[in-house]
């Protein structure tokens, strides 16, 4: 499995062999998740939505404000982390795991290449 | 908040401890303010509504209005020229809420009012009033206080805290017994952390912004550091950001200047009828923009704010268009957020806004437009929390 990250601070997990059709995991970092602070709502995609590279794929709100997550590559969702509605503080507890937000079909797996790797990543935060 | 230009950022005297407490700090009002410790915003609002909560509101501007024939009357009089309520009747240690008022009756700030209570000097008013107002509030009271009443901003010698939740009383007890038996909206002057050198003067109010029982305290700048430090060595005390200030406030249904209430609406507009005393009610009570608020409470086809209670678990937040339910717009949320004590406990997304007069009764269905879809919501009554003030045992 690899795991890639967007300087928005989304995670797309995918397992190998990573090609066009694979299916990804969409999440928001921890860091991403602490910056936020205590989640209260996450606003899914409809299964089915068809989203290019940099769409609006979710809203999570937390108790200070709203911010977008965005498609870290293009694709189609396939499936929602529906627990989210009803627990949104999954992803304080746990964003890199089961707070994950949607799967998605990866339309073009080269466009995974333009994103950044776990140790890129974490210097990527160091610098912020 | 304010419209006023920043040039640089102010501190209060406690910036240091809220830096060493590892605070977010953020700019407001011209301040750098802690927004969250730590705890962060949640914790912070639930310990505040099971224990106690410490808040820093030294950015809130503190002024006396002195009467040089010191006659409580002349500087009542004065007053009562430029805010709806009654101030006249205020008793040594009393306290209102009112507000500054434009001629044409718009809101330029809302603010605390109390007389003194201090032998030999019941005459004197002492305010509070917003941080993002408060420089526009001095020019305010300068322009229309007349010779014999005196102006002091009191901003460079005096620090104000807040301590707010239902252990309060007890932790400050501790300090001065006498804090326990005042009821809401009175005050007193006495000595806390006494000791023979170097006594802690201060002006405790039993009052507060969050709708718990709890006080502010006004101290010298050199005297808070050490009330602060004492107070937070109380299990039951946790400091706390402007973040969950603004949730405690919004569940307490309590308006926040600059968002619920700004020179756009008038204090009946925005549901503060309660503030304005019976003989201060009428066009001719003498108050700048008292026609305004005479019309408004004839005239029922003025807006009104109300509490909006989102169906669902989705914030609405300020600027979220609110329509009837056949798609009209009638009115937009100017606070909404989530209420972690709102639903009795359970937590959920809490609104207040404006809404065309015919909506206001509670149970009123309406829509929320929120990222492009509507969504249900109630017209409910305001608090969201339950108010638990001490009105006397």
């Amino acid at each position: 499995m690899s795991i890639y990250y967007t300087e928005d601070h989304e995670w797309i997990k995918v397992d190998a062999p990573i090609q066009n059709g694979s299916i990804g995991t969409v999440g928001i970092s921890a860091y991403a998740a602490k910056a936020l602070g205590d989640v209260v709502f996450v606003e899914l995609p409809d299964v089915g939505l068809e989203m290019d590279k940099g769409d609006e794929a979710a809203v999570v709100e937390s108790v200070k404000a709203a911010s977008e997550v965005y498609a870290p590559v293009g694709g189609e969702v396939t499936e929602v982390n529906e627990k989210l509605e009803a627990a949104p503080e999954t992803v304080n507890a746990s964003a890199d795991a089961d707070g994950w937000f949607l799967k998605m079909k990866i339309a073009d797996a080269d466009e995974l290449e333009s994103l950044m790797d776990e140790a890129k990543y974490k210097v990527y935060c160091e610098g912020l | 908040m304010s419209d006023q230009k920043q040039t640089e950022t102010k501190q209060t005297s406690l910036h240091a401890k809220h830096v060493e407490l590892g605070a977010k700090m953020v700019p407001f009002a011209g301040y750098d303010m802690p927004v969250q410790y730590p705890m962060g915003v949640l914790k912070e609002h639930l310990h505040t509504r099971e224990k106690a909560g410490l808040f820093d509101v030294s950015h809130m501007g503190q002024v006396f209005l002195t009467p040089t024939n010191k006659k409580f009357e002349t500087a009542a009089k004065a007053l009562e020229k430029i805010v709806p309520a009654d101030i006249q009747s205020l008793e040594p240690g009393q306290q209102r809420y009112s507000q500054f008022l434009n001629a044409d009756g718009g809101i330029l700030d809302d603010l605390m009012i109390s007389r003194l209570a201090m032998p030999g000097y019941e005459h004197v008013l002492y305010l509070v009033v917003n941080a993002g107002c408060k420089d526009a509030d001095y020019a305010h009271l300068n322009k229309h206080m007349p010779k014999g009443v005196t102006v002091s901003v009191k901003d460079d010698t005096l620090s104000l805290i807040a301590l707010q939740g239902p252990r309060a009383t007890e932790v400050l007890g501790v300090l001065a017994p006498a804090v326990r038996d005042l009821v809401f909206m009175t005050h007193t002057d006495l000595e806390l952390l006494g000791d023979m050198d170097t006594p802690v003067w201060a002006h405790v109010s039993r009052s507060g912004y969050t709708g718990e029982d709890g006080y502010e305290i006004s101290a010298k700048h050199e005297d808070m550091v050490r009330l602060v430090d004492e107070l937070l060595s109380y299990d039951d005390v946790e400091p706390v950001g402007l973040g969950a200030r603004d949730s405690l406030r919004l569940e307490a249904g309590l308006c926040l200047y600059g968002h619920d209430i700004d020179t756009t609406v008038s204090p009946i507009e925005a549901g503060l009828f309660w503030s304005i005393q019976k003989h201060r009610r009428s066009a001719d009570a003498g108050y700048l923009g008292a026609k305004r608020v005479a019309a408004d409470i004839a005239d029922k086809s003025t807006k009104r704010l109300v509490g909006i209670l989102p169906d669902g678990r989705a914030p609405a937040r300020e600027h979220t268009e609110v329509q009837d339910m056949d798609g009209n717009t009638i009115g937009e949320i100017t606070s909404g957020g989530f209420g972690p004590s709102s639903r009795e406990g359970a937590g959920g997304p809490v609104a207040m806004g404006y809404v065309a007069r015919k909506f206001t009764k509670a149970g009123t269905d309406v829509q929320l437009i929120v990222r492009g879809k509507a969504r249900p919501a109630k017209v409910v009554k305001l608090p969201f929390t339950p108010h638990t003030y001490y009105r006397g045992a």
